[in-house]
This record gives structure tokens, sequence and C-alpha cells, in this order.
């Protein structure tokens, strides 16, 4: 089942339902009855994006038109915006190459961004050679009709640092999906994500990170408050394979609900066959406490005030982690329009 | 005129009677210290006088400045000058103390009609107030209470209502957890705030508080209720002699 075969083939039968235990709350193939018709090329104005001052170059891909390769020669730093934008009603898929070699350093400020009520999806393939780092920011902003599969397959060697932050307010459906193949070595991997989601938003949040050698280091935190009828989808998976002794993995999901008919779906799984391991995770739903709410509306804060303030700390906690400053105060005030809206 | 004033004041919690009839009075410039055991009303009354949800008046008023306290919102109450110093107070991961305040500062006085305090006279009044209280003010960018002792949240509390500056002071066992040098710290802070246009009520178990808050009243609170009131060596008499024959008196 894949959603590539599906959009080259024009097949539903081929998009991952809800019998495929990964895609369990990601039903496609329950949602789409008939596979959109290609998308065209569009030729209208796509503006600027959030993240084009900060970089020297942009790469734009709409409705899936363009291959993007990204190559970082060993010990150069790049600073790049990868756009993928999708308009219309049609499906269209987009691949993109990241190549990051040996200490060299890649700033990715990736966007989704969508109009209308398309299909879209977009296969990245991501390696970094030894002592390369790489910090992905990726802000999703798919539109409310937009059914959206994003999936990184990230490949690390020794010493290399991979960090990245998932900021999404979902789509009709949307999945983000990021699988890291982690050698040890004393590569470090940062995989966190923000999801913001109100009305019917769905979005999904899915990462595989499979460690296979001595000494890697893996820290995930994840960060959801959720609304409306909303639903938040987070799957996170890590494997230590045998031999992969002494790694270090730490995963946390935590959820706020903010409304009876919202939906938060999680699942942390640790699968450990190696030794001398250390492996801690945590995840909680719940809503604002109510304690500190009264605390802050003690001090003079309108309850809306006090509600904006606390949410926006809550998640304010991930995006504090995103190390380049200007791409983390877009994100801080992605979320504060967002919470306080 | 009395500042606030308190009649026939009952209330529930779950259900359950706790306050049955409570009446009270501080005028403005006065100390009034409530006293009484364990289990009497002491945290109900200062949680139904700032609006907690759960905290359900079933009779009686409470004015401030003769205005309906109890109609208006928890907030709405903080923005007229009404302050709670918490006996446990929250720890609010991810938000500055900084920050925290500067809200609370501006929400009340946008809410009084004010301007927003600008930012340098803002961080001005801080520094000067932590000095006053001997809280590093390094602590301030940390996030609020969060991983601090409980004198620490209490010097905490006490720079809060420095800043926000209300006309009537709840302080609920603002004692409890303080050691000797942390409670002399935090009775010179609340002192420093007494004049003639501000109250204070001051909720405590112990003797030992009033010996640094001076009182000009005490009040026994037992059963829901005011059973006894006197002058500051009414809080001795009860150091001695506890509380048993005014349970029984409520009883």
């Amino acid at each position: 089942m894949s959603v590539t075969a599906a959009i080259r083939d024009r097949d539903v039968a081929q998009l991952p339902s809800k019998r495929d235990e990964e895609w369990r709350w990601t039903d496609l193939r329950g949602l789409i009855r008939i596979l959109p018709t290609p998308s065209l090329a569009f030729r209208g104005d796509v503006g600027v994006g959030p993240f084009d001052e900060l970089v020297t170059r942009v790469i734009t891909l709409v409705n899936g038109r363009g291959e993007a390769t990204i190559d970082v020669p060993p010990g150069e730093t790049a600073w790049v915006a990868l756009r993928v934008i999708s308009r219309g009603d049609g499906a269209h898929s987009a691949r993109v190459t990241i190549q990051v070699g040996a200490g060299a350093r890649l700033h990715l400020f990736e966007t989704y961004e969508g109009e209308g009520g398309y299909l879209s999806q977009t296969l990245l393939a991501i390696s970094l050679a030894e002592a390369a780092s790489v910090e992905r920011v990726v802000l999703a902003a798919d539109s409310p009709g937009g059914v959206s599969v994003s999936q990184a397959e990230v490949s690390l060697s020794p010493r290399a640092d991979f960090a990245q932050t998932v900021a999404t307010t979902g789509g009709r459906r949307q999945r983000i999906e990021t699988r890291v193949s982690h050698p040890g070595g004393h590569a470090n991997l940062r995989l966190d994500g923000v999801y913001l989601l109100a009305d019917k938003a769905h979005a999904d949040l899915t990462t595989v990170v499979t460690h296979d050698g001595l000494d890697g280091l893996t820290e995930q935190l994840t960060k959801g408050v959720v609304r409306d009828q909303a639903r938040g989808v987070f799957q996170g998976r890590i494997v230590v394979a045998e031999g992969a002794d002494r790694t270090d993995a730490k995963m946390g999901h935590h959820a706020l609900i903010l409304s009876d008919r919202a939906e938060v779906d999680a699942k942390p799984e640790l699968e450990i066959y190696a030794d001398d391991v250390a492996c801690a995770h945590g995840n909680t739903v719940g809503a604002l406490d109510e304690d500190a709410l009264f605390y802050a509306q003690q001090r003079g804060m309108p309850e809306t005030v006090a509600r904006a303030l606390l949410t926006e700390a809550f998640v304010g906690q991930v995006i504090d982690r995103i190390d380049q400053a200007e791409a983390r105060e877009v994100i801080r005030a992605w979320a504060a329009e967002r919470l306080r809206a | 005129m009395s500042m606030l004033k308190v009649e026939n004041l009952h209330a529930t919690v779950d259900g359950k009677k706790i306050l049955k009839g409570l009446t009270l009075e501080v005028p403005a410039g006065e100390v009034h210290a409530i006293m009484g055991p364990n289990g009497a009303g002491k945290s109900t009354l200062s949680y139904v006088l700032t609006g907690r949800a759960g905290y359900e008046v079933t009779g009686g008023t409470a004015t401030l400045d003769g205005e309906d306290l109890l109609a208006l919102a928890p907030n709405e109450r903080a923005a007229r000058g009404v302050f709670l110093s918490f006996q446990y107070p929250l720890e609010i991961p991810g938000v500055p103390a900084l920050t925290f305040i500067r809200t609370a500062l501006n929400a009340q006085r946008r809410a009084r009609g004010e301007d927003e305090i600008a930012a340098p006279a803002f961080l001005k009044l801080a520094r000067e107030k932590a000095a006053a209280l001997k809280i590093d003010f390094e602590m301030l960018k940390r996030a609020l209470n969060v991983g601090f002792s409980g004198g620490e949240k209490k010097r905490m509390e006490i720079l809060q209502m420095a800043m926000l500056s209300p006309r009537f002071l709840i302080l609920d066992e603002t004692d409890s957890g303080l050691d000797i040098d942390a409670l002399r710290i935090v009775s010179e802070g609340v002192n420093a705030l007494r004049s003639p246009d501000r109250a204070m009520l001051v909720i405590t178990h112990y003797q030992r508080l009033l010996d640094y808050i001076k009182p000009d009243r005490v009040h026994v609170l037992a059963g829901g209720r005011i059973v006894a009131s006197g002058g500051p060596e009414l809080a001795l008499e009860l150091e001695a002699g506890g509380y048993e024959r005014y349970e029984k008196a409520a009883a």
C-alpha cells in the first residue's frame, strides 16, 4: 500500500487504510472514494513564504512540479527554505533529495502551504554524512480541505546531528512521517512536534527511529492542543536493535484536549533488544490545570487571557528547543496567533 | 465605612456546608487576623471572597467598598484590588515569573481603564521589589514557582502583591512552610504594604505570624462562623488555651 502508487496508478485501492496497523487512525482509503485527477500546473502567484527572509535559497514546488535536490558540500553551511505548495483539487506528488556532506550544516525551513481540496504527497530522502548537522523546521499549513502526506527517510552517520521540529494545524487528513536510521556512534537525534488543531482538522505525527549501533542519542517531545472536533494522532516508535548498546532514548507526548468532541490517539512504542540502554517515555492527555487557571485569574487575568497564556506555555516548551533563533520566533508567533484566536 | 463587609455568609463545597452565617467587617487601614482550628472554613472564606469555582455561595453578602464582590468574576475582583496570597502557590511551567506578573498587571490596568505599564518601568519596579524581598532577579526569569522551595514560593507571592499593589489583601496561612528568617522577610514585605487605604485579612492557625504582622483585631472562626472577636490579646489567649472551647461553642 502506498500513496505514491495510488497517485501514479490513479487507484484508490492502493491507498493505506485502517486495516494497515500504521495507518489505523489515518484511514485514507476510507476517506477518498475516487482518486482526484492529476493536478494541473499552477501559474499564479504563490507569494512569499514565512522563512524566505532567513535563507539564501528558496525552493518552491507547486502541485508536485519539479524535483528538488539540496546538496551541501562537506564543511559548508546552507540556509534553505523548501516550500511545498498545493493549489486546487487535484492529486500530485513531489520528491526531494537532500545530501549533507561531512561536517556540513543545513538549516532547512520547510513549509506546506495549501489551498483547495487536493491530495498531496511529498517524499524526502535526507542523508547526513559523518558529523553533518541539520536543523529541519517544518511549518505545515495545509488547507482544511486538503489531504497531505509527507514522508521523510532520514539516514544518519556517526557524530551527525539531526534536529527536527514539526509545527502543524493539520488538514482534512494530514500525515507527517519521519523515519530515521540511527547508526549510534554519538550521533544525536531530536524529533519534536507541536500540533494545534481546531474545527475538524486531523494531524498525524508518526516517527520511527531505529538504533543500529552503540552510543546513540534520541530525544523526542511532542505536544498538542486540540479543540472542537479535531483529532490528533501521535505514533512514536523507537527500536533499539541488538547490539545498539548504551543507547539513550527519551520520548514524550503530551496533549491538551479542550473540547468533549476532540480526540487524541497516541501510541508510543519502545522496542529494546540491546543491553545497558536508557529509555524513557511519557504520555499524557488531559485538560488545562484548573488550579493554575484560577491562580492566574486571581492575579487579574481574564479567563481567555489565562487560558492562552497557559496553553502557549504548554507548547512553548517544545518551541524553546528550536536552535535557530529567528525560526524559533516564527514558530512562536504562529502558535501565539493560533492560540489567542 | 468598612472596606470589606461580609454579612451572614453561607457557602458550600461539594454540597457540604462550610460557612454557616459568617459576619465580618474590615475597615480601611486595619489588619484583621482570622484564627481557627483546622476545618473551620478559613481557606473556604478566602476562596469564596476571590471567586474560586466549586465554592458556592448559598446565602449572605460580601461587599468591597459597597460593591457586591460575589457578582464579579475572579479577575474583576483582582482588578478592584483583591489579592489572595495562596497557602500553596501554584507552579506555572513554561511561564517566566516576570511574564506572569506583567500579564496580570497589564490585565488589571486595562480593566481599570489605565494604560499598560511600559517595559522599562516594569523591570525597574520588579528589580526594586525583588531586592527588598531578597529575591535574586535571575529567579524571575525562570518559570514561576517551578522547583522553588516553600519559602521561595511565599516570597514570590509577596513580590506579586507588591507589584500588583492591591487594596484588600488576604494572606492564607502565609507562615506555613517558612523558617524564621523567611518569616521575617515575608512579614517585612507585608508590613511595608500597610497603609491607611489598604486593609488586610491574615488567616492563620498559629499565633506566631502575628508576632510579626501585628493585627488590629483578631477573630475566631469555628464551625463556619465568627464565634469571638477581640484585640491582639485574643491571639495570645488562643495560643495558651487552644480552640477547644470555641469549637464546643460552634457545635
